[in-house]
This record gives C-alpha cells, structure tokens and sequence, in this order.
C-alpha cells in the first residue's frame, strides 16, 4: 500500500464507512495533502465502496475542499454580494497585479493561490477574505499589499 | 382496500387512494400540470416546480409532483398566481437555457421548448446569462453527446443512472449558478464507467443528452452507386418505430418498416432477428457443453451460471464492475454483431459482392450497439463488421426527411439470405426473451420434445419484474443428454443494470445456483432501450411488450432451430454450433476495465 492508500484506510477505520463518513476523510485528505487529488478520491471511492462520480460531486460542493493542488497559502476572497458591493474588484485586482496570477492560478513558486468563495459570515466588515484559515476583512487595495507583503517576508521572498 | 380520501381539484370533488401526491389526482382528472423533473420511472426530485399549484390556505404555492393529497384540500392547479408563476420558472430556466431550438437535435420533441410553447414565452424579461458561462460540448462518446448548455438541471439523468442503472457515472457538482451535470473528474464519458445504454439519453426532457447520430452518414453511403447498402433491424424496433411517427405505443409495424426501409435506398433490407435465432443455436449449444463438462467430465475450470451476452450495455457494465466473472459470460457475439461479420463474409459470397464494397448499417433500440460496432474485437471479417448504428429514433428521421407517409405504407417482406426469421427471435426485444427462445430449442434438442407450456409460451419468465426466476426439469432425454435425466436447469432474468447489480452480487457471493441467467441492460430489455422512442415509460413498455409477444405468437415458426435459412447457413458455411468458422465469426472475447 501506498500513503494515499495509507492515509485513507486509517481515515476509513478512524471515521467509518458510511455517507456521513465521506466527510471527514475527505477533510482528513485535504489536511494531509492540501487538497484531492483524482487519485485520492478513487482511493476513497474503493475504500468506501461508493462511486467515484459522488465522490467527485460532494468534493466539488464544498468550496474548502480542494480539488487541484494548491500553494501554501490559499487566498479565498469572498465573491458575494455585500463584499462585491464593497469594493472587492479592486482588491481582487491589487491581489492579482501583486502576485501576477488570475483567479484560480497558483504563483509559479507554489506559495499563493487565489480562488473566490462564498459569503463569509463578515458582511459588516466587507470585504472580506481568506488566507489558509486567517480572515482578513474591511480590506482595500492598499491594506491587502500590506498584508501580502507580510506573508512574503515570512517567507523570504524578494519584491520587486 | 385503500382508504380513500377526498379533495376539490379547481372546485371539481375528487376521491382518491391514499398515498397519491396531487400530480397524480390531477392525471386521473384528465387534468395534466407540467413537470420537467418528474418522470415516472424515478423517484420524485422536486426541484424544478414548474408543477406548481395553489392548495386553499397555504401561502406559499406547492410542487404537485412532491405532495401527497390530503383529506379536504382544495387545489387551484389553473389559477393566476399558478400560472404567472409557472411562467416565470420557464423564464428563468431559459435565461441559461442555449434556446437555439432550430439548431438543436431536440427540435420537436423537447419538455422545455414545449412548456415554452404553451407558456408563449415571447419576451425575455430576465438578463440573459447564457454568454456569461463556460458551458461545454462532450462529443467523444461513440454513443453520446452532451450539450450542457441545454442542460436544466433536473437531474433526470443523474437519478436514471444511478436508481434504474446503479452505475452512477454521472453526478451533480459543483454549487450554485456553477452547478453542472458531471461525471467524475469531468471527464469525457467515454472515459468513465458510462455503458452507453442511452438510459439518460431517453430520461433528459432536453437536448443536453441525445445521441450521437450517423444519419448524413448513412445517406451519403446510400447516395453512393459504387456501395452496396445492407441494413438489419433489431427486434424491438418494429414495436417502437411506430411511436415516433405517430401511431399508439404498442403499433406493430414491421411490414411498413421493411417498406420504409427500401424506399430509402437500401440495398438489401435484411433481419437482425436471423443472427437471434443462430445466437440461440450457438448460444443453447454452448450451454449445454457447459453443463456437460460441469455435470459429466467434472471440469471445475467451467464456469456457471452461463450469462447472456447480446446487451452491449451489459457487457460494458460487467466489464467494469465484475471483471473477475467475465468468464462467466457467454462468448457469442449480439446479434448485431454476429450478423455483420456474416454479412461481409457468408452473404458478400453468395450474393457474389467485395466484401469492401458492402455498407452494413444497423437499426437498433439501443445507443450501446454504436460503442460496439466500434469495438476493436469487431472485426472479424477482416473489415468493420457494422459501418454504422441507428437508433430506432435516428430511423424515423430518415422516413421523415424522405417524406414517406409511413401509415400509407403497404407492408412488405424482408429480402432474403439472413431475412427469414422465427418467434423466439422476435421475443429477443423483451426481457426474459433470450431464456424463453434458448429453453425453447436446448429443451428440445435434451428432450427430443418441446417445452412443456402451452404454445411455448414460457410464462414464468415473461412480465416485467426486475428479477425473476424458473427452474425446468428435464425429463427422460434422449441418449446423447441422458447425463441431464432429472437435472433441474435454474434460470434466472434480470433487466435494468440495477438489478443486474443485485444478481451479480449473489453470484460473486456465492449464493446463487443458477446454470443460466438472462441480462439486459434496459428496463424491460430492448423495448425499452435507450434508443427507443421519447417518452419510454412502464406503460409504454408493456404496451410494447404486450406487441412483441403477439408478433411472436403470429409468426408460423416458432423456434429458433426451425428456422430453415439458419439451417441452411450452418449447411452451407458454418458447418456446426460452436464449430471452427463460428469460433472465429460468432465469438469474442472481453476486457477488463477499471470500476473507478
Ligand atoms: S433543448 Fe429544447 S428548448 Fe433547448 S434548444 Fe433544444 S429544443 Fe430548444
Ligand atoms: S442532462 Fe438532461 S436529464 Fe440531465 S439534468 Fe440536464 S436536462 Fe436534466
Ligand atoms: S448511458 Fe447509461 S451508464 Fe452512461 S451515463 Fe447514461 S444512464 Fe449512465
Ligand atoms: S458577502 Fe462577503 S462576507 Fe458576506
Ligand atoms: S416536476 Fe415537480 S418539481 Fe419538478
């Protein structure tokens, strides 16, 4: 066996293998590998029983399981409509310049990803986005460089 | 009995069963309210509403097809606030709707384009959000092409595929106004464990699943002097053909199709019903063998139960989802295709023709039949062994395009070579058919006499449940099968790949002890096949069963072995049952796929 297959029959015995266990493995996936790949939901279909074509809709439903490899960081702006009434396009715009991607890419250095989601429970303070699991919120094009910035430091990596 | 209750349907008292949801009191007034996700082979979705209605004191309108009647109530199903609001559920689902009707294969025979036909929707008061998708075309099937932008959404297929098929290729994902149909990955559905059965194809009320058609194909074959066109029709289609060119569910129309046939050009309008009759003959014989070597010789590499092997939807199921009982089934080709390596073999000889001249076209009730024609094993007579597969639906459009009036036509015979063809044949296109032909001839060639029903009407294994059995002791053989004195011969038929599903799971526990076991990809077999007339429902399927039974009945020979032009075949080229030339023409292998 290999680690997928590993990593998924242990999931598998931890949760159980009924529909309401789909879940958390899935999730259990996505924590370990950051995301579903095709190869782990068939894994999952045959440890489970069920058929890949579910597997592959329930993934597809949730927006926090991923479903293509994605960078360290995963920046999810929120898409509805407060935030979008609130000036998300010009954020999304600065983050785009900044990190020289398009929605749903990943930076070549694998470390950002930008994908939109739905409403984030931060309407008051729209708009509204993700990193990994920090909100960030009453943003604006200059306040999301700032933040961006800081994640690169961390990461030593070069501006210019 | 039931109780029954009682309700007011627009002020009229009606009584009815418990149980019924306001759809169905509405239908036994003679009062039909639109649906698009309902279709009554599945269960209800409810989530289209378009079926709305009014029920006295309920603010909030209620879907007809979701909710059962109760005693008292009084439904409006025709008021204004039904009808403007049934109205603007069409609006909205064309705001995303691709509406090129003149453009769709659907044209004419669409749920969509006919609810905005009667709704007169005429203007477009919602923005249009058809440019703004990224909607996309599957178009590499042999089979099936998928349009999502003809797609509504109702989930017909996706409920088709798992609940009548319980293959469950394809399903919802995604959320929102990104929702789509899908199969796994995204993938094309060629790529994916999709039989081809066309069960989704016959389910869509839209244009976002059909087939994939070969009709400019077959004219231009038919166009060309220098081609000599043949073309067979399966056994279900002289039942349904009927449907499409507005006659009754359950018309028998075989003669006027033949007419049909060769008023289209057709060079040589030929029966799939002939290589029934010679599966049987193979088929039977490769049964009995099996038995034998069980029963006699003690061979425990044979491997019973024996399976059926014409539904190529079936064996593409199989194939994927029990690859390690694939020797199970029997290695006879369909009849289709045992027919088109026949055709560029037995018949371009006798008829004196280059094999490379001869363009074999078939007429089938099934989208499966396009994949296998297309199969790498199917060519055995060192040519393609059928060029190209009609669904029963893609026939009517040719007689319609060539202005036949089809009622009008005086019935004809088929041509002769691989024309002539018996009762047990015919029944191929019902479930249970194939075992009630093969018990038909192996009993008679065990016993020396016929089956012991009346008529040969095999009755227990006819109606339309989805599994059934019968046992039938063989008594006092003839010498050469004396080994079978006082075997009782299990059989057992399943139809619809969910029931499939539940036999084979029996059979790879170990639990099952049948020698024999009929399957069909389709509810109720070929008659029902994904090819078969829009709408296929249980109604229309018994009506057309109730058809292939009476065609049999009607037909002077009955059995498979008495078919005299099959006889001659095996006299003049093939020899015997299971013989050298057969091996090579009649039988084939299968392959393991994956079930994910
Ligand atoms: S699916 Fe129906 S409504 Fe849509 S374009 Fe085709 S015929 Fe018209
Ligand atoms: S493909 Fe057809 S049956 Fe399936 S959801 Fe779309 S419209 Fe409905
Ligand atoms: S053709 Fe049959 S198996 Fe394939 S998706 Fe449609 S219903 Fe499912
Ligand atoms: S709309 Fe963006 S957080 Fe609610
Ligand atoms: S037909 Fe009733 S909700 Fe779709």
């Amino acid at each position: 066996m290999d680690p997928i297959q590993t990593l998924i029959k242990d999931l598998a015995n931890k949760h159980g293998r009924t529909k309401e266990s789909l879940l958390p493995i899935m999730q259990g996936v996505v924590e370990r590998e950051s995301y579903l790949s095709e190869r782990s939901m068939v894994e999952i279909a045959r440890e489970m029983d069920i058929p890949a074509a579910d597997v592959y809709g329930t993934a597809t439903f949730y927006s926090f399981l991923e479903t293509k490899p994605t960078g360290k960081y995963i920046i999810r702006v929120c898409k509805t409509i407060t935030c979008a009434m609130k000036g998300k396009t010009q954020v999304l715009f600065a983050i785009q310049e900044m990190l020289k991607i398009k929605m749903g890419e990943t930076t070549p250095d694998k470390r950002f990803t930008l994908l939109e989601t739905n409403c984030l429970g931060w309407c008051h303070k729209a708009p509204a986005m993700l990193i990994n699991d920090n909100v960030y919120t009453e943003l604006t094009p200059e306040k999301v460089r700032e933040i961006l910035s800081g994640y690169m430091k961390q990461n030593g990596i070069n501006q210019n | 009995m039931s109780k029954k209750i009682n309700l007011t349907i627009n002020g009229f008292p009606v009584e009815i069963e418990t149980g019924k949801t306001i759809l169905e009191a509405a239908e036994k007034q003679g009062i039909k309210i639109p649906t698009l996700c309902y279709h009554k082979d599945l269960c209800v979705a409810g989530n289209c509403r378009v079926c709305v209605v009014e029920v006295a004191g309920q603010k909030r309108l209620s879907a007809a097809c979701a909710t059962p009647c109760e005693e008292g109530m009084e439904i409006l199903t025709n008021s204004l606030k039904v009808r403007n609001s049934r109205k603007h559920i069409i609006e909205l689902l064309l705001t995303e709707h691709n509406a090129d009707c003149t453009k769709c294969y659907r044209n004419g025979n669409c749920e969509l384009q006919t609810l905005a036909s009667e709704y007169k929707i005429m203007t477009q008061d919602f923005i249009e959000l058809v440019p703004l998708k990224k909607y996309s075309i599957d178009a590499y099937s042999p089979s099936i092409m998928k349009d999502d932008s003809k797609c509504i959404r109702c989930q017909r297929c996706v409920r088709t595929c798992a609940e009548l098929q319980g293959v469950n290729a394809l399903t919802v994902a995604h959320k929102g106004d990104e929702m789509k149909i899908t199969t796994f990955f995204e993938k094309h559905m060629r790529d994916v464990v999709c039989t081809n059965c066309g069960q989704c194809v016959n389910h869509c009320p839209t244009g976002a699943l059909v087939e994939k058609n070969y009709i400019e194909e077959v004219w231009e074959a038919i166009a060309d002097p220098k081609k000599h066109v043949v073309v067979q029709t399966a056994p279900a289609v002289r039942v349904g053909l009927g449907e499409e060119l507005g006659l009754q569910a359950g018309s028998r129309v075989t003669g006027q199709m033949v007419a049909a046939l060769k008023r289209l050009g057709f060079d040589s309008v030929l029966d799939t019903d002939f290589t029934a009759d010679l599966t049987i003959m193979e088929e039977g014989t490769e049964l009995l063998t099996r038995l034998k070597k069980a029963l006699v010789d003690k061979d425990d590499s044979v491997e019973l139960p024996m399976a059926t092997s014409c539904s190529p939807g079936w064996i593409k199921y199989i194939e994927h989802m029990y690859p390690e009982h694939l020797g199970n089934l029997s290695t006879c080709k369909s009849p289709q295709q045992m027919f088109g390596a026949l055709v560029k073999t037995y018949y371009a000889k006798a008829r004196n023709l280059e094999p490379d001249s001869i363009v074999s076209v078939s007429i089938m009730p099934c989208t499966a039949k396009k994949f296998e024609a297309f199969r790498p094993e199917m060519y055995d007579s060192g040519y393609r062994d059928v060029d190209y597969v009609l669904t029963t639906r893609e026939l009517a459009i040719l007689i319609k395009q060539a202005g036949l009036d089809f009622d009008k036509l005086q019935p004809v015979k088929f041509d002769r070579l691989m024309g002539e063809s018996s009762g047990a044949a015919v029944i191929f296109g019902a479930t249970g058919g194939v075992m009630e032909a093969a018990l038909r001839t192996a009993y008679e060639i065990v016993t020396g006499r016929e089956v012991p029903f009346e008529n040969l009407n095999i009755t227990p294994v006819r109606g339309m449940e989805g599994i059934r059995e019968a046992t039938i002791k063989i008594e006092d053989p003839v010498e050469d099968w004396a080994f079978l004195d006082g075997v009782e011969l299990k059989c057992a038929v399943a139809h619809g790949l969910i029931n499939a599903k539940t036999v084979m799971d029996e059979v790879k526990s170990g639990k099952a002890d049948y020698h024999f076991i009929e399957f069909m990809a389709c509810p109720g077999g070929c008659l029902g096949g994904g090819g078969q007339p829009i709408p296929t429902n249980p109604e229309i399927r018994q009506k057309r069963a109730e058809a292939i039974y009476a065609e049999d009945g009607a037909l002077s020979i009955r059995k498979s072995h008495e078919n005299p032009e099959v006889l001659k075949l095996y006299k003049d080229f093939l020899k015997k049952p299971l013989g050298e030339v057969s091996h090579h023409l009649l039988h084939t292998k299968y392959t393991k796929r994956e079930r994910y």
